[in-house]
């Protein structure tokens, strides 16, 4: 393949467009198929909505067979396509392909099957994340990740980003509970990988298929692992100085052997915009509030929440509040949970950033943040899953100020640039998606991209699967030196008569 | 591939010019009954990254090897040019106590890993079973290559599970880097499951990143003997559906179907004596102890049986016990009963045997799992496939391809010939 041929693959002609949208319509139904602009537009983009591509085409196919027709029209065409679920991503991994065709799952919602004896359960990729716990707890049982976004969010998304959540410091991200799934390739094939039972034979192909963005392939059904409602949950807040002394209780609960369902840190700014959308009625005056969350049995229980609050005396805590019951929990949550849409209150416009430091860095971190945002002039507000270091820095900005944007922006990168220097990642969540495929280069070598595209190429070596997120610039495939030939039969130390055939 | 035999003194003198410590290889040096031409004895991710580019240049097929004691696991390599020995890349890199994180080198032993953060009162949560006859568990590098797993993997997940970072050499000698030093990352694709588990077909692995965990505080056994298969099979579904959280929860099962039930519960030492009430409630004249029983964390059968690894759906474990008691062969299982992995360790000859995995193969459907042999005699591995049926196996060859193109990592000894 050369240069060329890759450039002109990269998006579709008019024409090729209005042939896939006959066929497709066709194959799928009129409804199923969308080309007006005006409601193309609807669909311009994703959870980070700064970013805007207008997509050639929309399909929304209601089972696996019309996904893998779709994708079999883009790949004989030579179409992109990017698949989308709720569109509640946060790094526009779903952000559509202006020449290309967006394959929308908003259709497959179904819960195939809730199987508590088997601990599993089956869904198609546009089932609600929430509507799955849901359906799951009159078994006694719950789906883990639990995203801030869980009420919208589809598990075919979670799968494609690798989704996260609060509770993913005990319980893992999403890679930890799927054991099976039918993807169909970007050649339009479906394969059916695992299932129920652990370890399928041969390469751990969920492995990289789960929070590869969409661009191995696309999910159809996804089989996840439930999880035993605990006998026992109690969560506590806590009101501190400042988040030097939160920071410096959750590495003692930590230390202790404590291994909480969540801890949760947020910061005064952050506190004053939840008070200001949803009233959640934080300790007044908190530099910091940590939500801290234990469940499992009983017996451990009592014992680590005693741990724990006695923890927070020790670092200063002022006030601690204990959820009495189910009702206070979710309102202690709800500050939490509801903290990116509510600086919407003290901020026109702003930046919700996704990093990952060691969770020792945070005092250091978190005062470099403060240095940062004061030369620039913005103000920043923190949020983060404090268990496991996964920041959520929000940079406040006024669009209308001149040159705030950019400041803004200027900020958010240099808290990207912190996360690295201290061995972070680039998201801890959220993923790279459009958004930061540019810092890719910061975290990882050129061989270290060059080797994940070579799982690109191997799935994928068209580029037509979600093209141009996660890497900054494409790998040309099926140039790989030293592939195997006809010349490899003959073993290269026998040719040079240093070995010989018996 | 033809059977070949190289120079070895050749392949050492290469070596030597790359700075590679190398010797030829002897009798002890064969993988599972392929013979060595030379070893090449590592020492860093540089030093592998040299001597598999010297590999690479003479395009030497190459296995890497710890303590070798999954060297007879899946199927024989077609030819081993170059063995690896990485068991002297054993040090920790970095242990970020308070981070729960720590950094090796591929070479050094489980055991080792688990003695540096004793003090820290930390753990690795990675206790793969062993043979009966094993000395000491393997190496980091083998234990993440077979994804090999024990009784921990019900409540910390398997090797994968807890890779946060990889450090790999390809099989060109490129050096590449997946995941990180924290826990929560998902930038760029999960290299470090795609290795974990690729019996050294895709590269070798240097160096690894793993989450920790805090060391129990205090840990009971509680155990139940001599049950009939359905009085096992209400034991195991009690566990699993209670709420006691169990930290493993294993199986022990006699060629005439008698069975032991083993349930671990880990916790702090003033909460766990009322878990332990709970959990004896659920088994059958259950007892109390502080260690495990003999058989716990140990593979069964001896060096003549044959070694199946069969998964299952959880609930489907009865369908796949009583498939085993009827396969015509006396067999021993034991394994994860809340995880859906089971060991089974087979006695007979090579024509029984292929008998026996025909027959489960046949009947895997009724229990959702697959049928592997991981370890036999090696008339056995001859007759039989070795990795039975695969889904998604055109995709694995295509990242085969990707990543050793010239099939010369530990060629033949993974699935469909890899």
């Amino acid at each position: 393949m050369t240069t060329t041929s890759r450039r002109e693959r990269a998006g579709a002609s008019p024409s090729a467009i209005t042939a896939l949208a006959a066929r497709l319509r066709a194959r799928l139904g009129t409804d199923a198929v969308i080309d007006d602009h005006q409601r193309l537009r609807t669909y311009e983009c994703d959870g980070l909505a700064h970013y805007k591509v207008t997509p050639a085409l929309v399909v929304l196919p209601v089972d696996a067979d019309g996904v893998a027709a779709s994708v079999q029209a883009c790949a004989e065409l030579g179409v992109p396509f990017v698949a989308r679920g709720s569109g509640t991503g946060l790094s526009g991994g779903a952000l559509p392909h202006a020449e290309g065709v967006l394959i929308v799952t908003s259709r497959m919602r179904d819960i195939v099957e809730i199987d508590p004896a088997d601990q599993r359960a089956v869904v198609q990729p546009g089932a609600i994340n929430l509507q799955l716990t849901k359906a799951a707890t009159p078994f006694g049982y719950y789906y883990a990740p639990d995203p801030s976004s869980q009420q919208v969010c589809s598990i075919g998304g979670n799968f494609a980003e690798n989704s996260g959540g609060a509770h993913c410091l005990k319980y893992g991200f999403t890679t930890n509970h799927v054991t099976g799934a039918e993807v169909v390739t970007p050649d339009g094939e479906r394969v059916r990988i695992g299932g129920k039972a652990p370890d399928p034979t041969g390469y751990d192909l969920l492995g990289v298929l789960v929070g590869s963005e969409g661009t191995l392939g696309i999910a159809t059904e996804i089989t996840v692992r439930l999880t035993r409602l605990p006998e026992c949950v109690r969560t506590l807040l806590a009101g501190f100085p400042s988040t030097d002394e939160a920071g410096a209780a959750t590495s003692s609960i930590i230390g202790a052997g404590v291994v909480p369902a969540a801890i949760e840190m947020m910061d005064a700014l952050a506190i004053e915009a939840a008070e200001a959308a949803v009233q959640c009625g934080y300790p007044a005056g908190a530099g910091a509030v940590l939500i801290v969350e234990l469940d499992g049995p009983s017996a451990d229980v009592e014992r680590q929440f005693e741990q724990v609050e006695a923890f927070c005396r020790e670092h200063e805590a002022f006030e601690i509040r204990i959820a009495a019951d189910d009702a206070e929990r979710a309102l202690f949550w709800r500050g939490r949970k509801s903290a990116f849409a509510a600086v919407g209150r003290i901020s026109p416009d702003y930046i919700v950033q996704d990093g990952v430091i060691p969770r020792t860095a945070l005092s250091q971190v978190l005062r470099r943040i403060a240095e940062v945002a004061a030369q620039h002039g913005i103000r920043v507000a923190n949020v983060f899953h404090a268990g496991d270091g996964n920041l959520h820095p929000l940079v406040l900005f006024d669009d209308r100020d001149p040159g705030a944007a950019d400041r803004a922006e200027a900020v958010s990168g240099a808290i990207i640039d912190l996360c690295i220097e201290h061995g972070g990642s680039i998201t801890g969540e959220h993923g790279v998606g459009a958004d930061k495929a540019k810092y890719m280069p910061r975290m990882f070598g050129e061989d270290d991209l060059d080797t994940m595209q070579m799982v690109r190429c191997a799935f994928d070596p068209a580029g037509l699967s979600n093209p141009g997120k996660v890497f900054p610039t494409p790998r040309l495939c099926g140039e790989v030196p030293g592939r195997r030939s006809a010349d490899d039969a003959v073993h290269p130390l026998q040719r040079a008569g240093i070995a010989e055939v018996f | 591939m033809a059977p070949t035999v190289v120079a070895a003194d050749r392949i050492v003198e290469a070596l030597t010019a790359a700075g590679v410590g190398a010797r030829p290889a002897g009798p002890v040096d064969e993988v599972d009954g392929v013979a060595a031409a030379a070893v090449a004895v590592v020492r860093d991710t540089f030093t592998t990254a040299a001597a598999v580019r010297v590999a690479a240049q003479h395009r030497l097929t190459v296995v890497a090897r710890g303590t070798g004691t999954k060297s007879t696991w899946g199927a024989p390599p077609d030819r081993v040019d170059l063995v690896l020995d990485t068991s002297r890349m054993a040090d920790v890199v970095d242990h970020a106590a308070g981070d729960l994180v720590l950094h090796v080198q591929a070479g050094i032993r489980l055991d080792a890993v688990q003695r540096a953060l004793a003090d820290a009162g930390q753990r690795l949560a990675i206790d793969p079973a062993l043979a009966e006859s094993a000395l000491g568990p393997g190496t980091v590098g083998g234990t993440i290559a077979t994804a090999a797993a024990g009784p921990l993997r019900l409540s910390h997940g398997a090797v994968r599970d807890l890779l946060i970072g990889i450090t790999f050499v390809r099989a060109d000698g490129t050096i590449a880097k997946a995941g990180g030093k924290v826990v929560k990352n998902v930038a760029g694709y999960d290299l470090a499951k795609l290795l974990a588990g690729s019996w050294g077909t895709l590269g070798v692995i240097t160096e690894a990143v793993f989450r920790l965990h805090p060391a129990p505080r205090a840990s009971r056994w509680l155990i139940s003997e001599s049950l009939d298969p359905h009085s096992l099979d209400r034991a195991i579904q009690a566990v699993v559906q209670s709420q006691v959280v169990p930290a493993a929860l294993e199986i022990d099962r006699t060629p005439d179907g008698e069975g032991s039930v083993a349930l671990l519960l880990e916790g702090f030492e003033d909460g766990i004596g009322a878990r332990v009430e709970q959990g004896l409630a659920l088994m059958p004249a259950g007892s109390v102890d502080l260690k495990p029983p003999s058989w716990w964390g140990r593979l069964p059968g001896n060096a003549a049986s044959t070694l199946l690894k069969l998964t299952s759906e959880i609930a489907a474990l009865p369908a796949l016990l009583a498939a085993v008691d009827s396969c015509g062969a006396p067999a021993t299982v034991r394994g994860s009963a809340g995880v859906g992995v089971m060991h089974a360790a087979v006695d007979g000859d090579a024509a029984t045997i292929v008998d026996v995995v025909r027959s489960l193969r046949s009947r895997s459907a009724q229990w959702g799992g697959d049928v592997v042999v991981l370890d036999a005699p090696r008339d056995v591995k001859a007759a039989v496939d070795v990795w039975g049926p695969v889904r998604g196996l055109a995709l694995m060859r295509r990242l085969k391809d990707e990543f050793d193109p010239g099939h010369r990592l530990a060629p033949g000894r993974f699935v469909g010939g890899i």
